[in-house]
């Protein structure tokens, strides 16, 4: 019987997977994501296609918000920026989809750390309110320059075709954004064990002893700035390519409470967290609806109120983890795990 | 000569309505360091209530407007209780969070009860326009001003004069301190909730008077923020001169410029104080910096 998990040698404590269980586990999530576009249909591939666009934009922000500490609500204007970027790229210029997600990628970094130098002076509180700010203004622009973006109006942005497969059906776009989030995964946890990563995390815990250490906080904040909007951007950019449409209206100060919902309720600073966050947030409205579905026999004026009982759920579902369980379904996943390996002596 | 005084009038009566928004933010801030993203929704309530009382249940506006503010003071007290007092110590990004959580939940709720459809509300301030210096103007848009600045005076009365103000003071000052002088913080917060849901309810009623109710009513929220970063997040008069000075703003920029520009230079304005001036015009300069 173990009491915890202790690791003997310096291999075994840098690895990502550290013990049997968690290399099962894994080689069970990429096996079921593997099956899974065999046996579903158009409605949960198109699911599955949502939550793997929320999980890139979910690590992004929690690079920035969760690993460094800098509360952002621009994610919105972030993702704009990048979808915009893609599809005026890809529309416009004739650009293929994926070099116009890699350019995507780069400006919308470029945006993001320009929005970050304010958290150069402010923190916490003020620097909320200013990548709110931020938000605001990005969405403005958006819709004010006609010439660029075409204002108000949806950017038809053109099917991606790569070798005469046109990627973008739900069944295509599975692979590919699936991929992605693995490459993304590989790359963020990774992250973390570099000096970069590390210094993200000194500059959370205690801005003023990580400089004190070493740290260049001027340097490391841009930075998480900007990898936290490569991300997000490549999510905005994603979304262009598989909705072959961009409007103003999916990327409201609302998606970035969406997206930090996601990553408050998956667990702040960790990117298993952020997987289940993404997609316990993009489920539940697909959850809710389909038990209204179910229940409609019995009330049949409950399709008039279902927006409603989908906001008022989302408000309480982020009142109710804040206040009960704070770190997140990362945490009541590590306490279930928990129960099982310590059962029956769990004290 | 006459657009420059319709657009100062327009200006002033929306910095009016703003302002009432913002006192209600300042105060929570002030007493207890929380940042509300629901006070939108506040105002929201407060309009939609108003509306019940008048138009659904027909009663007059005296006694509507009365059972408005005690509805709103329950709501304080019963958010301050049940979503905030569990969030004390937790984090600043928690503390936001919990706002914009019980923001979605409110707003969810208005809708269920009285639908998304904007209504016309039965006005019970004289909505007729006046003419004045040559421009015309609404009469409860100058109720607004009139009502603003009573409310800035009861404030600065309470403040001053009456325990439960003083107390207030001291909470925000140090709650350490306050505590070991026998005041309950935990009744403090109650009251902050409270007066901000009460007043917020009452700048809801004026705008209801002014453009009707409708969900849009809730956008508020978002607006207040300049305002209170320009006048300083903990100060009672900075947010009556923030909101006349962004009202102001508003309106010049949309009448001479338009394009929309007066939707945005809010927000450029709230970024160039935050770079230059944290802690705004007349907010305390204890201001955490990098």
């Amino acid at each position: 019987m173990d009491s915890g998990i202790f690791h003997t040698t310096y291999e075994k404590d840098m690895a990502l997977r550290r013990t049997p269980a968690q290399k099962v586990r894994l080689v069970l999530l990429i096996a079921f994501l593997l099956v899974f576009p065999f046996l579903a249909n158009r409605y949960y591939l198109t699911l599955a296609n949502q939550v793997a666009i929320a999980v890139i934009g979910a690590v992004g922000l929690n690079i920035l918000t969760g690993y460094t500490g800098q509360i952002s609500l621009g994610q919105g204007g972030f993702m704009a920026v990048g979808a915009y970027s893609a599809g005026i790229l890809t529309a416009r210029l004739g650009m293929p989809w994926w070099g116009s997600t890699i350019a995507a990628c780069f400006i919308t970094a470029l945006i993001g750390t320009f929005f970050g130098i304010p958290s150069l002076r402010l923190k916490g509180l003020y620097l909320a309110i200013a990548t709110l700010a931020a938000q605001e203004i990005i969405i403005w622009v958006v819709t004010h320059w006609r010439a660029l973006t075409g204002g108000v109006d949806a950017l038809v942005v053109p099917d991606p075709v790569s070798f005469g497969i046109r990627i973008n059906s739900d069944f295509n776009f599975y692979w590919v954004a699936w991929s992605i989030v693995g490459i993304v995964t590989i790359a963020a946890v990774n992250l973390f064990r570099t000096p970069y990563g590390r210094a993200f995390i000194a500059i959370r815990d205690q801005d003023i002893a990580a400089s004190v250490m070493g740290v260049d906080l001027f340097k490391y904040k841009l930075l998480a700035f900007a990898i936290s909007s490569f991300l997000v951007g490549l999510a905005g950019a994603l979304t262009a390519h598989y909705r072959n449409i961009v409007t103003w209206e999916r990327f409201t100060i609302d998606i970035s409470v969406l997206y930090l919902a996601m990553i408050i309720i998956g667990g702040l600073g960790s990117i298993t967290g952020s997987y289940l966050g993404a997609t316990f947030i993009t489920l539940l409205p697909a959850v809710l609806t389909n038990l209204g579905r179910a229940l409609k026999s019995t009330f049949p004026a409950i399709d008039s109120v279902l927006p409603f009982i989908q906001q008022a759920t989302f408000g309480l579902v982020i009142i109710l983890f804040l206040i009960f369980e704070p770190e997140g379904l990362n945490k009541i996943w590590k306490n279930i795990k928990d129960y099982f390996r310590l059962w029956p002596f769990s004290y | 000569m006459d657009l420059f005084i319709q657009l100062t009038l327009t200006g002033l009566t929306n910095g009016a309505i703003l302002a009432m928004a913002a006192l209600g933010f300042v105060l929570i801030f002030k007493a207890s360091d929380v940042i509300n993203f629901a006070q939108g929704e506040f105002l929201l309530i407060g309009a939609y209530v108003t509306f019940a009382m008048l138009a659904q249940l027909g009663l007059h506006w005296t006694l509507g407007l009365l059972l408005t503010l005690g509805v709103a003071v329950a709501l304080g007290v019963a958010v301050e209780r049940l979503v905030l007092r569990p969030m004390i110590g937790e984090p600043i990004i928690s503390v936001i969070m919990v706002t914009i959580g019980l923001s979605s939940l409110l707003k969810a709720l208005v809708s269920a009860i009285w639908g998304n459809q904007p209504k016309a509300f039965p006005p019970f301030i004289p909505s007729q326009p006046v003419k004045i210096l040559g421009a015309t103007v609404g009469e409860d848009r100058l109720w607004a001003i009139v009502i603003a600045i009573f409310m800035l005076g009861i404030f600065s009365v309470f403040f001053r004069r009456s325990r439960e103000g003083i107390a207030m003071r001291a909470v925000a000052d140090d709650q350490q301190a306050a505590l070991s002088m026998g005041i309950s913080v935990k009744k403090i917060f109650a009251w902050a909730w409270s007066i901000a849901a009460a007043t917020a309810a009452i700048g809801g009623a004026l705008v209801a008077n002014i453009v009707g109710v409708g969900p849009e009513l809730a956008g508020f929220g978002l607006r207040v923020f300049p305002v209170v970063i320009l006048g300083g997040l903990d100060s009672i008069p900075g947010a009556i001169i923030g909101g006349v000075v962004i009202g102001l703003l508003e309106a010049y920029t949309g009448g001479y410029i338009g394009q929309g520009l007066n939707q945005v230079l809010p927000f450029i304005v709230l970024i160039l104080i935050l770079m230059i001036r944290p802690y705004g015009l007349f907010g305390q300069e204890i201001i955490e910096r990098v």
